[in-house]
């Protein structure tokens, strides 16, 4: 390829000289682009290329004395640098480089290497980890700001000049988009074109800041880095809720959290001296992850995926860094070593966590631990409250119970004849026989429960026959138990450890008759899995059976089982009691015990006591020979089953404690980072692999960046302080860079994504450096760099494009224009409702449903609570899109066709395209329609009479501007021709207008609306309603 | 002209180089060349727009502002124009079914009369050292193939009883028996076929392809993805994903039921007539635009609004397989009007004919932990047919010989039984997959396992030389086709991947 060389030239020119007279020369800026264009080829890193065994790269090398006897740079002294004088001969036989080579070194570039050595020639190391400095500013005539010098230093250098202020109109559309995200309204532009003073763009700025959603519009691009989501990622995909975290990035934008707090919130909120709940909430950045809840993974495994995700998307995000090679080697650009990224691990390993979905479902979804009940000010007074009375009750219970011995032994004496009691209480059921339908053992535990072993069938039937106890029955009561043997440790047969009972079958056989099978009326059970409730075991059209979260939940469960009518006593009779798992294969339960309750029981209670006959064996010991723990199940028995003072205050502290769950249930939760009390060993993993361990590290910043501060602890508050201390080259120049490409399309360094070795050299790295310093200086403001550089010049300046400066400069990065690109697809959707009148611009709160094809969610999950997608009716339709629930294997897809991440890892720069799908989707897509039909409505009510009016006032509400004359012809002649279209069309006219829930304004003819429409919607897609210029 | 992604692709000799200064000086002048030819590239296909896309009269006015040399412009480069690979290639386009879940490699393709033997038995401790299952106890018996296997064709392939269809095109098959994979859950094995590499965010093959070779069809999406099945893939978007490519070449869903495309068809109330106008006045004010702003941008986004006017005519064409003779659709055991993956392999042929590169069908269908006697016999008899058919299909229009047919899924399964006497589990050491035309060897078998199917003991080929192997068919060195990215040069193979001479033509 041929480039041409006026665009060749001025780019590589850009990075040269830039030195003034007065200025120190610097190796970076000044000297590496002549170096490394004229002299690295034959003396530079390639040991195989290099002539005479010289090497400029290293200056140790370049300082020692050569094979000809010379020296070749000798700092302070160009006269005796054999660089200088190879330079500067007139010998064509020792002139460098070579002539044949065409790449003579030009005078000033003599004198640049010449005053280097003078002043000493100092190399530096790779711009972005030198310290930031604050560069001196140029004096530019008619640079009004620190911005507009630095950027018109650069244009004078390449003989262009800036372009003129853009009109207001479009002023306001720019800043008002850039700031916001909506449209400036009709009111605000006529009222800020009609304002004359010169402080009316400040005032406007200042406005857009303070408006709510300034904060909607910045927290949208930190989602992307967070990689935040409403689902958990992987095969399921189930839900989550991490919608507080997402409301605090908003009252932080909102707030203007100064940059170092809002670090160290989000990196370390959680160990901050008495964090209060924000601060906490905060911490759910590095939480934002996917979560794994496929069937039989390692925990471990992925619990490492998740801690080197933290890693990946912290550096990306603070330090613009690309560690990911370190996970397995040495970077091979950076002077990152695999040892340093495990040292950064460390700091995100003592989590308590897993590794995979804990504390909620896989299928049915919730957070995972650690997380954080949410409560506003409201709530936490409620919640104390409640919290106050059931400590209240607790302090009675206390109380109460020093009467415990007293009342039992008052009560002892007539245990034996307390019918009631015993009728109450649940009584063992003791098997003639229990077996496995389909060849699995079940054995006798010493408590009486049957564990299952061997073979687990596909779906296994436990037999269980007994004799009919002797006061009949009632009721039945199964309680399953956690057992060591059983997979996950837990409660199920399923590798999972879960279990669905489906049917209990209840039969009676009266002596020498047939099986007669029992209606049971009521089962309940102390913890059912959502979606397989208890109900199910009994009412088959409501369910598939009963499981109980097997995979994260290990407690001990009980289920009761009520006949509808009680079997009264019978000798001779037998209870054949059938245990059916025929729902899904292989859950059948892993350990499980029976119980009964008698005919005249009265009320039975699924916590009702199980031990009477032991119970009654206890008291009839003597009181002195009782062991401790008899005499404790005795008191226990007694608690539970006897009235007394005693078992009043329990139940009125079981109703507050109930009253308190009850409530915090409610409560949303949002998962945090929380510390280990014991802190996990941290290692090298070789190959990055989680179960190949080497060498053991601590908690470290990596080496070749400035240590950590003075005093700052070694934990991940640590880590945040050394984020943003002033002595991190990074974060600031990360930050500002990121700005930067907000309002101008580019960075200052274009790779934005990785101020590595491997960046770009920036095009403008005194104005970077600048800005950096005066970010750090400001006290890491957020909005005052924000103000600061929309107040700019440069950002004002018209974006018209000249044919010298597409001919010099195509992408702008010179910025002899002002910036204009196509808006991000959550802009476009949002602008879209703004004109179509339809916005609600209600802030935070869970996240919301829009419209959505069908089918999008459950083409990539057979499971999961995120499937069958329901549209919300109503607000939840017009909500500003980062409010869209968003499912990561299925996300919005819109969002998809403008360029958007899926958000599944870290994503700090999204591409810009321009696509026949996203045309489409402006289109046709029924947001867009509805939105299109809004603006014709409000065309209609509030433009005017007349076409002309109503097209005007269309105009000026998507474009900002005055309709001009040739577009009024062209709109005016389209219109004209849908009138008279739709108006032979009325049934056309009438399915248009009523796409979307919204119902079309009253009082407008159908025909009419319906044109409109049409028009509004090529108002809404015009290049420069999409494009933000 | 070079080929664009040689223009980012790595040197080759960076990474010899030691000393970090030394990388970055030379780095930052190879950035700044690579920048500085990337730019020009922009700036020509901003060119093309204006020349080839038929802009009007305000577009002859912004061509002035280009400045003299447009006449003498190189080919034109738009990121979905058609492009030359690094070299001839065998293979233009590519057919990708995807049978997510993993179809048991013992049951179908890999022949182990010997495991029968050792149904009900411990399988030998030392074939377990190390190894990692995904359900199952590892130490669980082993369970025999369900099914009878016998050979077919001149090649004698081994083929099993329930493909019938697919042995009858056994001599047009090479058939791998020896792939290897490192991950055993499915959505990150799924990433790996799909995109090189279990982490997320990377491009997928497809993504990579369309990038390397532009589309011939600008009217219809270049690499479109289709799935049946019970759902979609486990590993979602990501699958057809464009990582850090533009998302222009991610892969676009074609959807069985409703419209084909998302949002393709016109509003309710809009005839294709008021679509036009609507366009004709959109149109018209945006070329006045772009004669007053003179943003080239502004002439790319009136080209999408018209091809996406075409698209609205082209893709329901393409899709609407009613068109097909009867031969053809009973050949397929196609069925207009239902979702199917029958009807998906015929749309595929269609599409393929209509000029898209890429075609994906993810058939996620195959994960049978337990019922696999029963399952395995369903699956085959809805896909069995339609794949043969495929095959037979392109070869009868001469498609094969520059189409490369892709058929498997993401791992294989164990030899040792799960879920009582009827299931196996994931197993990433050895399965098995086909591959049709484009410059695959026909007729050839490669590959062998040990005794149980749980090793590969000859012939390896991990997923990315697989990878490395496709793209070699597509035209291009799998080591040069990169991109710059978070300051590396990326490649769908990563650092690994050899090319698989053996199974080449």
């Amino acid at each position: 390829m041929i480039l041409r060389p006026p665009t060749y030239l001025f780019l590589l020119l850009i990075s040269l000289a830039s030195a003034g007279a007065a200025e120190r020369v610097q190796f970076n800026r000044d000297v590496r682009p002549i170096l490394s264009d004229k002299c690295f080829h034959c003396h530079g890193p390639d040991d195989k290329k290099r002539e005479a065994g010289l090497r400029l790269d290293v200056r140790a090398e370049a300082l020692k004395k050569g094979e000809s006897g010379s020296t070749a740079i000798v700092p302070g002294k160009p006269d005796l640098s054999a660089v200088i004088e190879r330079i500067t001969t007139t010998s064509t036989d020792d002139i460098m480089p070579p002539a044949k080579m065409h790449k003579a070194v030009t005078k000033a570039e003599i004198e640049l290497l010449q005053r280097w050595i003078a002043e000493g020639a100092e190399y530096q190391g790779h711009w972005a980890f030198e310290p930031v400095r604050a560069p001196q500013v140029p004096q530019v005539a008619g640079a009004a700001m620190p911005v507009d010098a630095f950027i018109r230093q650069q244009l004078q250098k390449q003989g262009l000049a800036p372009s003129p202020e853009a009109d207001k109109a479009t002023l306001i559309r720019r800043v008002t988009l850039d700031l916001v995200g909506l449209p400036p309204t009709p009111e605000d532009v006529r009222a800020f074109v009609a304002d004359t003073s010169p402080q009316a763009f400040e005032a406007l700025v200042d406005r857009l800041l303070a408006s709510q959603q300034y904060g909607e519009h910045m927290a949208r691009q930190w989602l992307d880095f967070a990689r935040f989501a409403d689902s958990n990622g992987f095969q399921t995909d189930s839900s989550r809720s991490m919608w507080p975290w997402r409301d605090w990035v908003i009252r932080a934008f909102n707030d203007n959290l100064p940059y170092d707090q809002f670090t160290v919130q989000q990196i370390a909120g959680d160990l901050l001296p008495n964090a209060a709940q924000d601060q906490v909430i905060a911490t759910g950045f590095n939480r934002n992850h996917r979560i794994n809840g496929e069937g039989g993974i390692i925990a471990e495994e992925w619990r490492i995926e998740n801690i080197i995700d933290r890693v990946e998307t912290t550096s990306f995000t603070w330090l613009g860094l690309t560690l990911n090679c370190c996970r397995c080697h040495d970077h091979k650009y950076d002077p990152f070593t695999q040892k340093d990224f495990y040292s950064l691990f460390a700091f995100f390993n003592n989590v308590e966590e897993s590794g995979t979905i804990q504390g909620a479902s896989n299928r049915s979804g919730g957070n995972s631990v650690p997380f954080l009940k949410v409560t506003s000010a409201e709530q936490k007074a409620k919640l104390d409250a409640l919290q106050a009375a059931a400590n209240a009750a607790t302090k009675a219970v206390r109380t109460a119970e020093k009467d415990l011995p007293k009342l039992v032994a008052a009560w002892e004496p007539t245990l034996a004849d307390s019918k009631q009691v015993a009728k109450s209480a649940w009584q063992r059921l003791e098997p003639e026989s229990v077996t496995s339908k389909f060849g699995a053992t079940l054995t006798r535990q010493a408590d009486g429960s049957y564990l299952a072993g061997g073979k687990n069938p596909p779906k296994d039937v436990y037999v269980f026959d007994a004799a009919m106890p002797a006061d009949g029955a009632s009721a039945f009561l199964l309680e399953c138990f956690p057992d060591p043997s059983l997979p996950n440790q837990s409660l199920g047969r399923h590798p999972n450890g879960n279990f669905v009972l489906s049917d209990f079958d209840v039969f009676v056989q009266k002596p020498g008759g047939k099986p007669e099978k029992q209606v049971v009326a009521k089962a309940s059970a102390d913890y059912s899995q959502k979606g397989y409730e208890i109900g199910g075991v009994v009412d088959k059209k409501s369910g598939r059976g009963w499981a109980i979260d097997g995979p994260t939940k290990r407690d001990p469960r009980r289920a009761m089982f009520v006949l509808k009518t009680p079997l009264p006593p019978q000798a001779g009779a037998k209870l054949l009691l059938r245990l059916r798992h025929e729902a899904i294969t292989s859950h059948n339960i892993g350990r499980f015990r029976l119980s009964w309750a008698a005919a005249d029981a009265g009320e039975v209670k699924l916590d009702g006591d199980t031990s009477l006959a032991e119970i009654k064996l206890i008291a009839a010991i003597p009181a002195a020979k009782r062991t401790p723990d008899q005499v404790k199940r005795l008191h226990t028995f007694f608690r539970a089953n006897v009235e007394s003072p005693l078992r009043a205050a329990d139940q009125a502290l079981a109703a507050a404690s109930s009253a308190l769950t009850t409530f915090e249930d409610t409560l949303p939760t949002t998962m945090v980072m929380k510390e280990a009390a014991t802190p996990r060993d941290a290692f090298v993993l070789t190959r990055g692999e989680y179960d190949k361990p080497a060498a053991k590290v601590t908690m470290a910043t990596p080496a070749v960046l400035p240590p950590m501060p003075k005093g700052a602890p070694l934990n991940r508050l640590g880590l945040a302080q050394w984020l943003v201390a002033p002595e991190n080259p990074l974060t600031a120049r990360v930050w500002v860079n990121r700005a930067w490409e907000r309002f101008f399309g580019n960075g200052l360094c274009k790779t934005t994504e990785n101020l590595g070795s491997q960046a770009e050299y920036p095009l403008h790295p005194e104005l970077l450096d600048w800005l950096a310093a005066e970010f750090m200086r400001s006290g890491w403001d957020m909005k005052a760099m924000m103000k600061l550089i929309v107040m700019s010049q440069t950002y004002r300046q018209s974006s018209a494009v000249t044919p010298a400066m597409v001919a010099m400069d195509p992408e702008n990065r010179l910025l002899a224009r002002g910036p204009r690109f196509r808006l991000t697809g959550e802009v476009v959707r949002d602008q879209a409702l703004a004109l179509g009148g339809l916005l609600v611009p209600k802030i935070g709160g869970p996240s919301v449903r829009p419209y959505m094809p069908e089918g999008v969610w459950d083409e990539t999950s057979k499971y999961g609570d995120l499937r069958g997608y329901k549209a919300d009716a109503g607000d939840g339709l017009y909500r500003r899109t980062l409010y869209t629930i968003w499912k990561r294997t299925a996300a919005p897809p819109t969002m998809m066709l403008f360029d958007a991440p899926t958000r599944e890892i870290c994503t700090v720069k999204r591409s810009r395209t321009n696509t026949p799908l996203q045309a489409l989707a402006l289109l046709n897509e029924v947001t867009f329609v509805e939105a299109a039909r809004g603006l014709a409505q409000l065309m209609i009510q509030k433009g005017g009479t007349t076409p002309e009016e109503r097209l005007r006032y269309g105009y000026l509400r998507a474009t900002s501007h005055e309709l001009e004359p040739a577009a009024m012809a062209v709109l005016l002649k389209g219109l004209k021709e849908r009138l008279a279209w739709y108006a032979a069309h009325p049934e056309d006219a009438t399915k248009l207008v009523s796409q979307g829930q919204s119902k079309p304004a009253e009082g407008i003819a159908v025909p009419e609306l319906a044109a409109y429409c049409t028009t509004a919607s090529v108002l809404m897609n015009l290049d420069r309603v999409v494009t933000r210029q | 002209m070079p080929h664009p992604a040689i223009l980012h692709g790595r040197d080759g000799q960076s990474d010899r180089f030691g000393g970090v200064i030394a990388n970055s000086l030379l780095m930052i002048r190879r950035n700044l060349q690579a920048e500085l030819r990337q730019e020009y590239a922009r700036h020509l296909s901003r060119r093309w727009f204006f020349k080839d896309c038929g802009v009007g009269l305000a577009s002859i006015a912004a061509m002035d502002l280009l400045g003299q040399g447009a006449q003498a412009a190189p080919a034109p480069i738009s990121p979905l124009a058609q492009k030359r690979p690094q070299y001839p290639a065998k293979a233009k386009r590519v057919i990708y079914l995807f049978m997510g879940g993993a179809p048991s490699h013992l049951e179908l393709f890999d022949n182990k009369p010997e495991l029968s033997k050792w149904d009900g038995k411990l399988p030998p401790p030392e074939l377990l050292q190390g190894y990692r299952a995904a359900f199952i106890n590892p130490n669980s018996t082993l369970l025999g193939p369900k099914y009878k296997f016998s050979r077919h064709g001149q090649s004698g392939a081994e083929i099993s009883e329930l493909l019938p269809h697919t042995a009858s095109v056994a001599d047009d098959l090479t058939i791998v028996r020896s792939m290897k994979t490192d991950a055993f859950n499915h959505a990150p094995a799924q990433i790996l076929m799909s995109t090189g590499s279990q982490i997320f965010g990377r491009p997928s093959f497809g993504a990579w392809t369309l990038y390397g070779l532009g589309t011939e069809n600008q009217d219809v999406p270049g690499y479109v993805v289709m799935q049946s099945g019970a759902k979609g893939p486990s590993g979602g978007l990501s699958n057809f994903g464009c990582g850090f490519l533009p998302t222009i070449y991610q892969g676009v869903p074609f959807r069985s039921a409703g419209e084909p495309v998302l949002y393709l068809t016109n509003p309710e109330g809009v005839s294709d007539a008021t679509q036009r106008d609507t366009l004709d006045v959109l149109k018209t004010l945006n070329e006045e635009r772009l004669a007053t702003v003179g943003d080239p941008e502004i002439a790319a986004r009136i080209n999408s609004f018209e091809l996406a006017y075409r698209m609205q005519k082209t893709a329901p064409e393409l899709m609407d397989i009613s068109r097909e003779p009867q031969h053809i659709l009973d050949m397929y055991g196609a069925k207009p009007g239902e979702a199917s993956f029958a009807n998906n392999c015929l749309l595929a042929r269609r599409l393929i004919e209509g000029g898209v590169r890429f075609v994906q069908l993810f058939h996620e269908a195959w994960d049978h932990h337990g019922g696999l006697t029963k399952g395995l016999k369903e699956q085959c008899a809805q896909t069995d047919q339609p794949c043969a058919a495929l095959v037979r299909d392109l070869k009868q229009r001469g498609l094969l010989e520059d189409t490369i047919v892709i058929w498997g899924g993401e791992f294989g399964r164990t030899p040792m039984v799960q879920g009582g006497n009827d299931g196996r589990d994931h197993h990433p050491n050895c399965f098995s997959m086909w591959f049709a035309g484009g410059g695959m060897k026909p007729g050839l078998t490669l590959g062998g396992s040990d005794e149980f199917g749980f090793n590969v003991t000859e012939d390896p080929v991990h997923v990315h030389d697989l990878h490395a192997t496709l793209l070699h068919l597509l035209g291009f060195d799998h080591t040069k086709l990169a991109v710059k990215f978070q300051g590396l040069n990326m490649r769908l193979t990563g650092v690994h991947g050899e090319l698989v001479d053996k199974l080449l033509v």
